[in-house]
C-alpha cells in the first residue's frame, strides 16, 4: 500500500425521493489499499460503490481516479472490475469464458494467446483451473464468486469493487473466501473497495474501514482505531459488542460502578450518560463488596461469556478467557471491575 | 399389553396397512377419471379412428388419403404457412413489446393493465376477433371508410384481402402478440441486471452485451415461444371458421367440415386422420418447446 | 432535471405501435357498434342486446359454465395437486404431463375424439351447456396447473402441513385452512384465466352444437353485425376488468423491497 491517492470521492450526494442515500460523502483511497464500507442496509454503502462504478448517477459530487475526473464517464470506460452479491457470472458461459469476457473487448487489443494466458493465470490464482470448463450452475456459490473475482481482475482494473460478495454464502465458506480475497488483493495490489454489513468481515480484511449511517460517513479509520477509539456512539455500538452502563460524566471522566474512566472525544461532556464498555474490558473478582450476580455462563471454547446482573437491575455481558471456567458458578455474587481504557459515553 | 390385546392390535395393523397403502391414491381418483374420459380416451379414439376406412372398414386408407390428396396436402401447406408467418410476426412484435414492458415500472399500473389485456386477447375467441377485424378492415370497416374518404380508391378499399392468407396472418398475429408477451416476458425479466452491469464494468458496450449475453441467454426462450406460437396458430379453428364462409383452406377447417358434413358419412376416418396429422405436427413442435424450456431452467438455477 | 433517454423513446415507440395494432380493432368495434344516422352516434346496437333472447341466455349459460369450471378447479384440481404434492410426490411428473397435454392436443382434435363421448352425455344430461364443463375443465388444466403449482412450490407446504398436523388439525382442515389460503394467489390467477378461456371458447361448443355465448354471437353476426360486435366488446371489457382488478401477482415484502431498489438503482438497457 503506497501513499499515492488513487481514488477520490468528493462530496457525493444522491437521494431517492425523500430518502437521502448519500449525503455529501467523501472518501480517499490510496493505491493498493483495501477500504471497507461498513454499515446497516440502507446506509448508502452500496450506492457509493455503484457511484464509483458509474452505475449510479449522482445528484452532485466528483469522482477522481488517477487524477482524472471520471464523474461523467460511462461505466464501460472506467476499467473497474466488479463482483456482485449474487448472479455475478454469465450463466451461459463456462468459467473460462467468463474470465475471458473483459479481454475480448475490441478496444483492449489483446491477442488471443495473451488472453488465454492471462485467463489461465487468473484461474490459477483463484485455484479453479481444474474447473475452467464448468458452467456456473455446476459450481458452488464460493467457486462462483472466485471466478467472478478472477474475471474482474482479468482486465487489470484501476479499482476492484466488491459489493457484499460474501453475503450470499454459507458461514464457513464466507470466512475462508474472505481471507482468500485479501490474499489475492495483496498479491495483485489492486486498490479495492469492499462493501459489507458484516463488521467481522470488514475489520478482518480491510486496511481502513468506513462506517456509514444514513448516507453519512461516520468514521473512517483502521480496524483497531475503530474498535478502540470510536468517534460516535453508532460506530461504538455497530463495531463489536458493547455494554451500556449508566454513570455520571464530570471533567472528562465518567463514574461507573465506583470507578472513574476516561471518556473519548465525541462523548457526552457532562451529566448522566451511558458508558459503552467492551465485554473483554470487564473483569470479575470474587470479593466481598459484590456489585453483580452471575446469571449464565456460556462456554465458547476459546473464551467464556458471562451474563451478569448489576445491582441496579441492568444486564451486562463479560468475556473471559475460558481458563476461568471453573472459578464461577451461576448465582455467584461477584465484584465487577472495568479496565481503565477510554470509553465512549453516549446519551441516555 | 396382554397377549390377546396384542394379537388384535396386530391384526388391525395388518389390514390397516393394506388400506393405508391404497388410501392416498383414492385422493387422485376424481381427477384421474376426468382426465381419462375427457383427455386420454378422446386421443385414443382419434388415433384408433384414423385407421377407419371408407364404408367403415379398417386399414391405412384414410391416412394415405390424407397425405396424398391434393386438397388435404394443400390444407396442411396453408396451415403451416399461416402458422409460421403469424408466429414469426407475433414473436418479433411481441418480443419487442415484452422488452418495452420489461423495462418499465414493475410495480406500476400500466404493466398490470397490459398483462390483463394480454390475458384476455390471447384467449380472445376467434369469433370476436373476426368481428373486430371486420369492424376495422371490412367493407364497412372503420379504417376502410377512413382511408376511402382521405385517399379515395386505395389498397384497403377492396376488403377481400382480409379473407386471403395475408388477412389471416394479420388477424392471427393479433392474438399471437399477447401470447408472446405472456410467455416471453418472464424470460426477459429473468435477465439479471447484474449481468448487464458486469458486462459494462468489464468494458462492454450495450451492443456487446446484447450480442454476447442478452441474445444468447434469451435465445432458447425466444425459440421456445416461437414454437408455442406456431402450435397455437396451427391449432386455431375459431378465427378461420368465423372469417371464411366459403371453402376450407386450412386443416382445422377441413376437420370441422369433415365432422359436420358429408365426408363423415362416407369416410369417418378422414377427420380422424387429419386430426392425427395435426397431433403429430403439434407434438413435434411442443416437444421442441419443452426441451428448450428445460434448458433455460437449468441455467436459471444458478 | 430529467433527460429523455434515447432508450425510453424506443420503448414508447414500440408500445405505441404494438398498442395500436391491438387497440385499433377494439376501438373499431366501439365505432362500428355505435353507428347511427350518418354523422351521428347511436346506442341502438347496444340497447338491442336484451332484445335477442338467445343472446342473453347464452351469456348467462356461459357465465354459469365459467363458474362450474372454477368450482371444478378449486374442488378437484387444487386438492388433487396438494395431495400429490404432499403425499404422492412420485406421481407429480405424470400429473404435470397430463395437465400440459391439452396444450399439445388442439381443441379441434379433442372435438373429433370426444364427439362419441358427448353423444352419450347428451343422453344423460340433455342439451344443457353445462355439460361442456367436463371438457372445459380439461382445457383450462395447463393454465390453472401452471399458476397453482408455481404457488405451491413457493410456499413450504411440507412444513406447513406438518405444523398443522402436530397441532391436531385433520387432513381436510389442513388443506382447506392452511395450504389453500397460502396459495390463494395461484388459485385466483388460474380461476381468472379459466373465465377468459370459457368465455372465449368457440371451437368445441360450436362443433358439439352447444349454444354458448361465442356460438350465439357467431350466429347473430350473420343477421345483425352491429349488435354482435357490441356484445363481443362488452364481453371483452368484462373479462379485461376482471383480470385487471383481481390480485394475480404475489409480491412478498422482501421481494418488493428488492425490486424497488433494483428498479430505482439499476435500469438495464
Amino acid at each position: 500500500m503506497s501513499n499515492v491517492i488513487e481514488v477520490r470521492l468528493i462530496g457525493l450526494s444522491k437521494s431517492f425521493g425523500d430518502v437521502q442515500a448519500l449525503n455529501n460523502f467523501s472518501l480517499d483511497m490510496a493505491k493498493g489499499e483495501l477500504v471497507a464500507l461498513l454499515g446497516p442496509s440502507g446506509c448508502g454503502k452500496t450506492t457509493a460503490l455503484r457511484a464509483l462504478a458509474g452505475l449510479q448517477p449522482l445528484d452532485s459530487g466528483k469522482i477522481i481516479v488517477h487524477d482524472k475526473d471520471i464523474t461523467d464517464l460511462p461505466t464501460n470506460k472506467r476499467n473497474m472490475g466488479m463482483v456482485f452479491q449474487s448472479y455475478s457470472l454469465f450463466p451461459h458461459m463456462s468459467a473460462l469464458e467468463n474470465v475471458e469476457y473483459g479481454l475480448k473487448m475490441g478496444f483492449r487489443k489483446v491477442s488471443n494467446t495473451e488472453r488465454q494466458k492471462k485467463s489461465k493465470e487468473l484461474l490459477d490464482l483463484v485455484d479453479l483451473a481444474s474447473h475452467m470448463n464448468h458452467f456456473p450452475h455446476q459450481l458452488s456459490g464460493g467457486q462462483q464468486q472466485r471466478i467472478a473475482l478472477a474475471r474482474a481482475l482479468a482486465i487489470s482494473p484501476n479499482v476492484l469493487l466488491l459489493d457484499e460478495p460474501l453475503s450470499a454464502l454459507d458461514a464457513k465458506v464466507r470466512s475462508q473466501l474472505r481471507d482468500e480475497i485479501r490474499r489475492i488483493q495483496l498479491e495483485v495490489g489492486t486498490t479495492t473497495l469492499f462493501v459489507t454489513h458484516d463488521q467481522e468481515e470488514a475489520l478482518g480484511i480491510a486496511d481502513r474501514v468506513g462506517v456509514m449511517k444514513k448516507g453519512v460517513l461516520e468514521q473512517i479509520a483502521t480496524p483497531a482505531q475503530l474498535y478502540d477509539k470510536p468517534a460516535t456512539s453508532f460506530v461504538a455500538e455497530f463495531v463489536g459488542l458493547t455494554n451500556p452502563i449508566e454513570g455520571e460524566v464530570r471533567n472528562g471522566k465518567i463514574n461507573i460502578l465506583g470507578q472513574e474512566i476516561e471518556i473519548l472525544p465525541g462523548s457526552v461532556t457532562s451529566g448522566k450518560a451511558k458508558a459503552l464498555i467492551r465485554p473483554e474490558a470487564i473483569s470479575i473478582n470474587k470479593e466481598s463488596n459484590a456489585n453483580a450476580q452471575v446469571l449464565t455462563i456460556s462456554f465458547l471454547g476459546a473464551m467464556l461469556r458471562v451474563l451478569l446482573k448489576l445491582n441496579n437491575g441492568s444486564m451486562i455481558t463479560a468475556q473471559l478467557p475460558s481458563s476461568e471456567n471453573l472459578n464461577y458458578r451461576i448465582g455467584d455474587q461477584v465484584l465487577i471491575r472495568i479496565n481503565p481504557f477510554p470509553v465512549f459515553a453516549k446519551e441516555l | 399389553m396382554q397377549n390377546k390385546e396384542r394379537a388384535i392390535s396386530l391384526k388391525k395393523f395388518e389390514t390397516n396397512s393394506l388400506f393405508r397403502k391404497i388410501f392416498p391414491y383414492l385422493g387422485v381418483v376424481p381427477f384421474a377419471l376426468l382426465a381419462l374420459f375427457f383427455l386420454i380416451w378422446p386421443t385414443l379414439v382419434v388415433v384408433y379412428g384414423s385407421f377407419q376406412n371408407l364404408e367403415g372398414g379398417y386399414g391405412f386408407g384414410s391416412l394415405i388419403e390424407v397425405v396424398t390428396n391434393e386438397k388435404y396436402l394443400n390444407g396442411f401447406k396453408v396451415s403451416i404457412k399461416l402458422a409460421a408467418y403469424s408466429a414469426l410476426a407475433g414473436s418479433i412484435l411481441g418480443g419487442l413489446f415484452s422488452w418495452a414492458i420489461a423495462n418499465g415500472n414493475r410495480e406500476g399500473y400500466f404493466r398490470r393493465l397490459v398483462l390483463a389485456a394480454s390475458g384476455v386477447f390471447a384467449q380472445f375467441g376467434g369469433v370476436m376477433l373476426t368481428f373486430a377485424f371486420l369492424a376495422t378492415f371490412g367493407f364497412n370497416g372503420m379504417l376502410t371508410i377512413l382511408a376511402n374518404s382521405y385517399f379515395g380508391q386505395n389498397i384497403l378499399t377492396d376488403a377481400s384481402w382480409l379473407y386471403s392468407l395475408l388477412g389471416l396472418v394479420v388477424v392471427y398475429t393479433f392474438f399471437q402478440i399477447p401470447l408472446m408477451l405472456i410467455v416471453f416476458l418472464p424470460a426477459i425479466e429473468n435477465l439479471k441486471p447484474e449481468w448487464k452491469e458486469a458486462s459494462e464494468s468489464l468494458g462492454g458496450s450495450t451492443t456487446n452485451y446484447w450480442l454476447r449475453i442478452g441474445a444468447p441467454i434469451l435465445a432458447p426462450s425466444f425459440l421456445g415461444a416461437l414454437l408455442l406460437l406456431f402450435a397455437n396458430a396451427f391449432s386455431a379453428y375459431a378465427t378461420a371458421a368465423a372469417l371464411i364462409s366459403q371453402g376450407s383452406p386450412i386443416v382445422p377447417l377441413q376437420i370441422g367440415f369433415a365432422i359436420s358434413g358429408e365426408v363423415s358419412r362416407t369416410n369417418p376416418g378422414i377427420s380422424k386422420a387429419l386430426a392425427v396429422g395435426m397431433i403429430l405436427i403439434v407434438v413435434v413442435v411442443m416437444f421442441g418447446y419443452f426441451k428448450l424450456q428445460s434448458k433455460v431452467s437449468k441455467w436459471v438455477k444458478s | 432535471m430529467k433527460k429523455i433517454k434515447r432508450i425510453d423513446l424506443w420503448r414508447w415507440m414500440i408500445i405505441a405501435f404494438v398498442g395500436s395494432y391491438l387497440l385499433i380493432p377494439v376501438f373499431a368495434m366501439l365505432e362500428f357498434s355505435t353507428r347511427g344516422a350518418p354523422g351521428e352516434r347511436s346506442a341502438d346496437a347496444w340497447t338491442a342486446i336484451p332484445t335477442f333472447p338467445k343472446l342473453l341466455s347464452s351469456v348467462y349459460s356461459s357465465l354459469q359454465l365459467a363458474v362450474v369450471v372454477i368450482l371444478a378447479v378449486v374442488f378437484i384440481l387444487v386438492p388433487t395437486m396438494i395431495w400429490i404434492h404432499l403425499r404422492l410426490p412420485h406421481l407429480r411428473r405424470y400429473m404435470e404431463l397430463i395437465c400440459l397435454l391439452p396444450l399439445t392436443i388442439p381443441a379441434i382434435v379433442i372435438v373429433v375424439g370426444i364427439a362419441p363421448t358427448y353423444r352419450v352425455l347428451y343422453q344423460i344430461f340433455g342439451s344443457s351447456t353445462l355439460t361442456l364443463s367436463f371438457v372445459y375443465f380439461i382445457l383450462v388444466l395447463p393454465y390453472s396447473y401452471r399458476s397453482i403449482s408455481a404457488s405451491l412450490f413457493s410456499i413450504d407446504s411440507h412444513t406447513l402441513s406438518e405444523a398443522s398436523r402436530s397441532l391436531g388439525a385433520s387432513t381436510i382442515r389442513m388443506i382447506a385452512g392452511v395450504i389453500v389460503p397460502n396459495i390463494k394467489v395461484g388459485i385466483m390467477s388460474g380461476a381468472v384465466i379459466s373465465i377468459a378461456l370459457v368465455l372465449g371458447e368457440f371451437t368445441i361448443s360450436n362443433l358439439l352444437n352447444f349454444e354458448t355465448m361465442q356460438v350465439v354471437i357467431n350466429l347473430l353476426g350473420k343477421r345483425d353485425a352491429a349488435t354482435s360486435v357490441a356484445v363481443s366488446l362488452a364481453a371483452l371489457i368484462f373479462a379485461f376488468v376482471l383480470l385487471a382488478i383481481l390480485p394475480t401477482t404475489n409480491r412478498s415484502r422482501s421481494s418488493k423491497l428488492k425490486t424497488n431498489r433494483k428498479a430505482k438503482v439499476a435500469k438495464y438497457e
